[in-house]
């Protein structure tokens, strides 16, 4: 069971401030790190990951307690490299040896860790994420989802008390990411402390039981999907509206309660619409449409990119 | 200190596709102009030094060194696969006096060997001229090897930087201009070359036997540890 504590801890590069102030643990179990592209969720990673110093602030492990069960001391992480006894990780590049077969560089990671048994190990790892039919092919002939998988199996291979993925999901298909799902949700149930990053909140509510958001460099929000997903389906939604009767349809859906305002955009010729209820507003608008014979012609979220949605909840 | 599997990751890397082709080039080159030399003037003490020291000593080992030094450690940093090395516990010392040594080696075989060769080829290692060149392009295969590791951990551009050295600096200006002479690998080894040979072998170096041996242990051993702290704090640049 081990923790990683970020404490206070601010990066910048020249004037550019990635990383603002940010304090959390990362306990056991799947923590999802959520935020819109560029937000810092990678440098605070390479941080956790020891490949980046904080500019102010600690980022330090917490081992899991030894084998006389007494807790082991809280270590900075930069500039450590037993460290990596207990950490894995499972970088977002795709740089990796292509050269060698998938066997030969698990087995590689297995005896740079010193394991007393490296093929057995790396053998072991192999079957854990699957890839044991193509284990004698070169890395430079798999596909995206199975460079991820062997990347995973050289973090696992000396089993690991903490494992960071950055952007695991990127570029996999849905059953390999379902297949990564339910091996990272294996090894949270395990009492593993599981870090990864993602800009998709479909992804990390489906795996994590916890979520930090980051966004612009500031830890947003902190808790559970339940939590977060209110604070994103909560607030006022935008949509403009293209129909054969623009001005009925205004008519009919001030009405309900769901829709908050409605304006006539003449330049654009089409209504904007504010919806409080999101849910009820998404039934309520093809159902008023057809009552009253409306034809719609456009319906198009204005607000629906995932930046605004985070601007959102850093206001909440 | 000696760390094999990041020797064997090294090796693959460095002899894989491509680059070997490079690395056989210049060798091959050098020894197809040493049979013609010998096969046209036959064996003469001059020409051999001439050519040995000119090409071989001032231009292939500081190429072949570039090639090596640079490529055993550059490559891993631009594409990132350096992070399965440094998420381990070991060493950063370890892991690089491991790839000097395999850099070194590499620059040896591929240059100082083919140096020995093309002497013996050139005039049977008369005044032990062969000899002489040898051990001046394996000492400097480890002087250069320790820079351009040095180098690769410093910059993304190590090998042209590798490259304008080796050709300006140490084949044009170190063998011309007389005050850079002290600051070139090329003369610290040639010291050495001086030492070995015969007394009628016309090999000379501006610079004194211990001055070179002193210098060129200073940049080998400070090379190799600049560039372990460099890894230590290797920040790896995100795609963000």
């Amino acid at each position: 069971m081990s923790t990683i504590h970020i404490d206070r801890v601010s990066r910048w590069f020249g004037n550019v401030v990635a990383v603002n102030d940010i304090t959390m643990d990362i306990a056991p179990g799947v923590t999802g790190l959520l935020g819109p592209n560029g937000a810092g969720k990678s440098t605070l990673i390479h941080m956790m990951g020891g490949f980046l110093s904080p500019s102010n602030g600690t980022v330090t492990l917490e081992p899991s307690p030894g084998p006389d069960g007494k807790p082991a001391a809280a270590a900075p992480i930069w500039r450590n490299e037993d460290s990596y006894r207990h950490i894995g990780l499972v970088p977002e590049r795709e740089g990796m040896y292509d050269f060698l077969t998938g066997e030969e560089f698990v087995l590689a990671n297995a005896e740079l860790h010193g394991l007393r048994d490296p093929r057995a190990a790396a053998a072991e790892a192999l079957a854990t994420v699957e890839m044991e039919h193509a284990r004698d092919r070169r890395i430079s002939t798999y596909s995206k989802g199975m460079r991820q998988r062997v990347k995973m199996a050289s973090a696992l291979v000396h089993h690991p008390t903490v494992l960071l993925l950055d952007e695991p999901f990127n570029g996999m298909d849905p059953r390999q990411r379902m297949h990564l799902m339910e091996l990272l949700r294996k090894m949270g149930d395990e009492g593993r402390t599981v870090l990864f990053s993602s800009h998709i909140l479909e992804e990390v509510e489906q795996l994590a039981s916890h979520i930090e958001v980051i966004v612009a460099g500031r830890h947003a929000a902190s808790g559970d999907f339940r939590k977060i997903r209110r604070l994103m389906t909560d607030r006022p939604h935008r949509y403009l509206v293209r129909s054969s009767d623009d001005r009925r349809l205004a008519a009919a859906l001030i009405a309900d309660a769901s829709t908050a305002g409605i304006e006539l955009d003449r330049t654009e010729q089409a209504l904007r619409i504010q919806a409080v209820d999101f849910t009820r507003f998404t039934t309520l608008l093809p159902r008023v449409a057809r009552e009253h014979g409306i034809r719609l012609h456009t319906v198009s979220p204005s607000d629906e990119s995932l930046e605004s949605v985070f601007s959102y909840l850093v206001a909440a | 200190m000696y760390n094999p599997t990041v020797a064997r990751l090294t090796w693959r890397a460095l002899l894989g596709r491509r680059r070997a082709l490079i690395l056989c080039v210049l060798p091959a080159l050098l020894l197809v102009v040493a049979a013609a030399v010998r096969a046209m003037n036959g064996a003469d003490d001059a020409v051999t030094s001439q050519l040995l020291g000119g090409f071989a000593l001032a231009t292939l080992v500081p190429l072949i060194g570039v090639i090596a030094g640079t490529g055993a450690i550059g490559p891993e940093i631009d594409d990132g696969s350096v992070v399965y090395l440094l998420s381990k516990p070991v060493g950063r010392t370890s892991i690089i006096v491991t790839k000097l040594l395999v850099a070194a080696g590499t620059t040896a075989v591929f240059a100082a060997v083919p140096v020995l060769v093309a002497g013996f080829v050139l005039n049977g290692n008369s005044q032990q001229i062969a000899v002489a060149y040898a051990v001046a392009a394996t000492v400097a295969s480890l002087a250069y090897s320790a820079l351009f590791l040095l180098l690769g951990t410093v910059s993304r551009h190590a090998v042209v930087i590798g490259l304008v050295y080796a050709l300006i600096w140490e084949a044009l200006i170190g063998s011309l201009v007389p005050g850079a002479k002290t600051l070139s690998v090329q003369q610290w080894a040639l010291a050495l070359a001086e030492k070995v040979a015969g007394s009628g072998a016309d090999i000379s170096s501006s610079v004194a036997v211990p001055t070179a041996v002193v210098l060129l242990a200073v940049v080998t051993g400070g090379g190799t540890l600049f560039a372990g702290q460099k890894l230590r704090t290797l920040t790896l640049a995100g795609e963000e």
